[in-house]
């Protein structure tokens, strides 16, 4: 049997060398999320800003008309209101923006919405969450975002120099912001799950780095005569195949998710698609590009003939 | 070494001989009381409310409404006690979060303050200018918002096992929530109509001459007296007696029936002490109007007509549904305070049931086609990469069922993500040994310090991880808490399955076979 090869064996790319493109690439993609910020904010879920959201499925498909839902939600005079089509036809979303005056405003709403649309549509979901709610789960997201990349920083500290903390955490708040932009610029609704899939993927790019820093910091013991220059690329060719094969494994997963997950979980792969896809790229180009800033000790200029391959020591 | 590989032999088989014992119960289709099913010790998983459809509320004690009525309370403890204690004072009031009075007298300020001290040590009382001021600490806020949470989550379980919902679960969250989870309940309408009324009952005089009609909206009460809205009926007013004559903690049992005129009511009973009670003070206003005050709205002012002792009708213009929630309310006795609900999400059987099929769907084709690919790029490496995959799914199931842990769709989400990530520390050692072999080791050789070192990646690699999984865990709500449950135990069964498992199967087929070529087979 043939076996499948992504990455040819025994690669010998320069990467550092495009160095400074990716560097202009990620400073584009975080300056492109500052201005779609600016402009756009994030689309904020109504776990984070309260408010009541229903999802309804038509008894009849073929009646079904988001127009005519339109109308006949807006005769409730609920303010802002949202309806859009959710996963199947005949299926739809209303999000309707938290009530003037007290908890019982909210929750009347909630019942005539249903009394609105009872006859046409069953309710398959129905939430409503009070800004009280929202705020508190606000700063725990943040929190919670901010402790993790705390938590893996120390760790790498430890595990590693200071130097490649700092490398670390640099990509992964490019990572965290890049995500953000992705939501902010589709515009696509930040919610709990949102930060579910940053903390993921945020874990997921810090697991690529580890590997290949772990890799440097072998290559720096075993060639200490070499430069870093040589050290830092040939350990991203060294562990390519597997960072490769890894983002892949992980992508068949999150594509299934995507297409076979319903849409509930839909914009959360998606989320997770493009986080794997920045995190591996910022594994690679952002966090060892930063090494190279830094002048880390190798100790003496001999190499450790003993921990080198046979075919690669010194004649 | 031979014994000790034989013992790893004995453990591996025996934790997948376990995994697969607690993971079979989420296999087999039973009825919850089947025979077939009970020779298996475990359970099966259990799913969160967005899978299996419910309700789930996010209750508030409305712990400022308390912080007043005790406010009142603590007032007449001071008045008994100043009384007692003969210390002259005027102008004794419960305003804006203070019980205030003003001295009258010669009375040492000491002595006065001993005397408020008396009641609780730890109230705080300043003096301004001759005006004492008295307030709860936040020693004494605590203890009523403990007192009070207990008694709120008893009434709230109450009211809701009275309305036969299945397995409830409420639990107290924070200082002042309360967690309501309902299980196969999409519409909890009725529940919260059910908890949004504290439910208090007293039975007021109404002043004997000044009559409804007569009442202004903004008009002063007078002294003792107290304007009351009618429930149905906000124009119609009373003047109410403030003095609570009975009240519904005599309450012994309340049902739903009819009265005279066939219209629905609530006919109640009370305590022999209430009992008594109310005889006397029917007995004393025969011919004048008697109120029935619920939540500070009066639902029905009947004259009485004769001395009445242990039951009574509660009449009003009542539906059907109306007469049996009031029934159950007041069995149930009254909360201690007002409940805010902060959130709310209801799941239906529909869209839940949905949810898992989508779930399943998604978590067997993930399952078939990283398998799939694995193979492709590894061969029989692959092979093992997948039976180790595959303990791993059964490792996770086994350890969600045993820590009867709740699989949400985001969970279900993180399963399928661990899938593509497990393998990971698979990929991490099938590289290294092709690395170590080229780099002239002997296989066996290569194998040994593949693995060793690949250890110390995996192992960095996931804590850090891990961390962030922590993370989720600690802020994460319902489904997200979900979702970081699997996502922790997949990183811990992926680590397991992939140092121990695949290890062992590479080792096997090692002795037995020229394995180089399957490694570079190209």
């Amino acid at each position: 049997m043939k076996l499948l090869r992504l990455i040819p064996a025994n690669t010998d790319f320069d990467f550092l060398s495009l160095k400074y493109f990716a560097f202009l690439f990620s400073v584009l993609i975080i300056f492109g999320t500052l201005l779609s910020l600016y402009f756009n904010n994030l689309n904020y879920g109504i776990d984070f800003k309260g408010g009541i959201l229903l999802e309804l499925r038509a008894k009849n498909v073929q009646d079904s008309d988001i127009n005519d839902l339109r109308t006949q939600v807006s005769t409730l005079k609920a303010g802002e209101i949202s309806i859009q089509g959710f996963g199947k036809e005949g299926d739809f979303l209303i999000r309707i923006q938290k009530q003037e005056g007290d908890q019982s405003q909210q929750i009347a709403m909630i019942e005539k919405v249903k009394t609105l649309t009872e006859n046409e549509y069953t309710i398959r979901r129905s939430e409503f969450v009070g800004p009280t709610v929202g705020d508190e789960l606000k700063t725990a997201g943040i929190y919670a975002v901010a402790v993790s990349l705390l938590a893996i920083m120390v760790y790498i500290w430890f595990r590693f120099e200071w130097q490649f903390s700092i490398a670390a955490i640099i990509a992964l708040i490019h990572d965290v912001i890049s995500t953000v932009g992705l939501f902010s610029f589709l515009q696509l609704e930040f919610n709990l799950a949102t930060i579910a899939a940053i903390l993921t993927t945020a874990g997921y790019s810090i697991n690529d780095t580890v590997v290949i820093f772990d890799r440097v910091r072998e290559n720096l013991r075993r060639y200490k005569s070499k430069d870093h220059y040589f050290i830092y690329n040939k350990s991203i060719n060294e562990t390519l195949s597997r960072t490769i094969i890894t983002s892949v494994t992980t992508l068949i997963a999150l594509f299934i998710i995507f297409f076979f997950g319903g849409a509930v979980l839909s914009d959360f792969a998606l989320a997770m698609i493009w986080g794997v896809l920045i995190g591996t790229f910022s594994s690679i180009f952002v966090a060892v590009s930063i090494l190279t800033f830094f002048d880390i000790n190798k100790g003496e200029k001999v190499d450790d003939q003993s921990s080198i391959p046979e075919y690669e020591r010194d004649k | 070494m031979k014994n000790s590989s034989k013992i790893r032999t004995l453990l591996i088989f025996l934790s997948i001989i376990l995994g697969v014992i607690y993971a079979m119960p989420n296999f087999i289709n039973f009825s919850s009381n089947s025979v077939s099913y009970s020779f298996l010790p475990g359970k099966k998983i259990n799913l969160g409310l967005d899978l299996k459809g419910g309700s789930y509320l996010l209750l508030k004690a409305d712990m400022d409404t308390v912080f007043e009525e005790k406010l009142e309370g603590l007032m007449s403890d001071i008045r008994y006690s100043l009384r007692k204690s003969k210390i002259g004072y005027k102008k004794l009031v419960a305003r804006n979060g203070f019980v205030s009075f003003e001295k009258r007298g010669e009375t040492l300020n000491e002595n006065i303050k001993s005397a408020i001290l008396g009641l609780d040590k730890n109230l705080i009382v300043e003096i301004k200018n001759n005006r004492f001021l008295i307030n709860f600490s936040e020693i004494n806020k605590q203890e009523i918002t403990k007192a009070t949470m207990i008694q709120a989550i008893e009434i709230v379980r109450r009211r809701i096992d009275e309305t036969g919902t299945n397995e409830p679960s409420i639990q107290q969250q924070g200082a002042d929530r309360i967690i309501v989870q309902l299980p196969g309940l999409d519409d909890p309408s009725r529940i919260k109509k059910l908890l949004g009324k504290t439910a208090k009952l007293n039975f007021q005089l109404v002043h004997p001459s000044i009559s409804s009609d007569d009442i202004q909206k903004e008009a002063n009460a007078p002294p003792g007296y107290v304007i009351l809205e009618e429930d149905k009926n906000p124009n119609r007013l009373y003047m109410v007696n403030k003095r609570v004559m009975v009240s519904g903690e005599m309450l012994k049992d309340a049902s739903p029936t009819f009265d005279r005129n066939n219209s629905p009511s609530v006919s109640f009973q009370l305590s022999p002490l209430g009992g008594k009670k109310f005889g006397r003070v029917t007995g004393e206003n025969i011919g004048r109007p008697f109120a029935i005050v619920l939540d500070n709205k009066v639902v029905s002012a009947p004259v009485i007509q004769s001395q009445i002792f242990s039951t009574g009708q509660i009449t009003g213009s009542f539906s059907v549904q109306e007469t049996n929630d009031l029934a159950l309310v007041l069995r149930s006795g009254a909360l201690p305070a007002p409940m805010i609900i902060l959130e709310e999400r209801s799941v239906g059987p529909g869209l839940g049931s949905d949810s898992i099929s989508s779930g399943k769907i998604a978590s067997i084709a993930g399952l078939i086609a990283v398998m799939i690919f694995m193979l492709m790029t590894y061969g029989v490496f692959g092979v093992f990469a997948n039976i180790a995959l595959f303990c791993n799914i059964i490792f996770i199931l086994a350890l969600l069922s045993l820590l009867q842990a709740t699989l949400t769709l985001p969970g279900i989400a993180g399963i399928v993500l661990t899938m593509g990530m497990a393998v990971d520390a698979n990929v991490l050692i099938f590289e290294r040994i092709k690395e170590e072999f080229k780099s002239g080791r002997e296989i066996f050789d290569a194998i040994e310090s593949g693995f060793q070192r690949a250890i110390s990646t995996i192992v960095d690699a996931n804590l850090t991880t891990l961390f962030a999984a922590l993370a989720l865990f600690s802020f994460g709500s319902g489904p997200i808490k979900g979702f970081s449950v699997t996502l922790m135990i997949g990183i811990v069964t992926s680590m397991f399955t992939a140092i121990i498992i695949t290890k062992y199967l590479v080792l096997l087929y090692s002795k037995k076979r020229d394995i180089k070529k399957f490694i570079f087979q190209e």
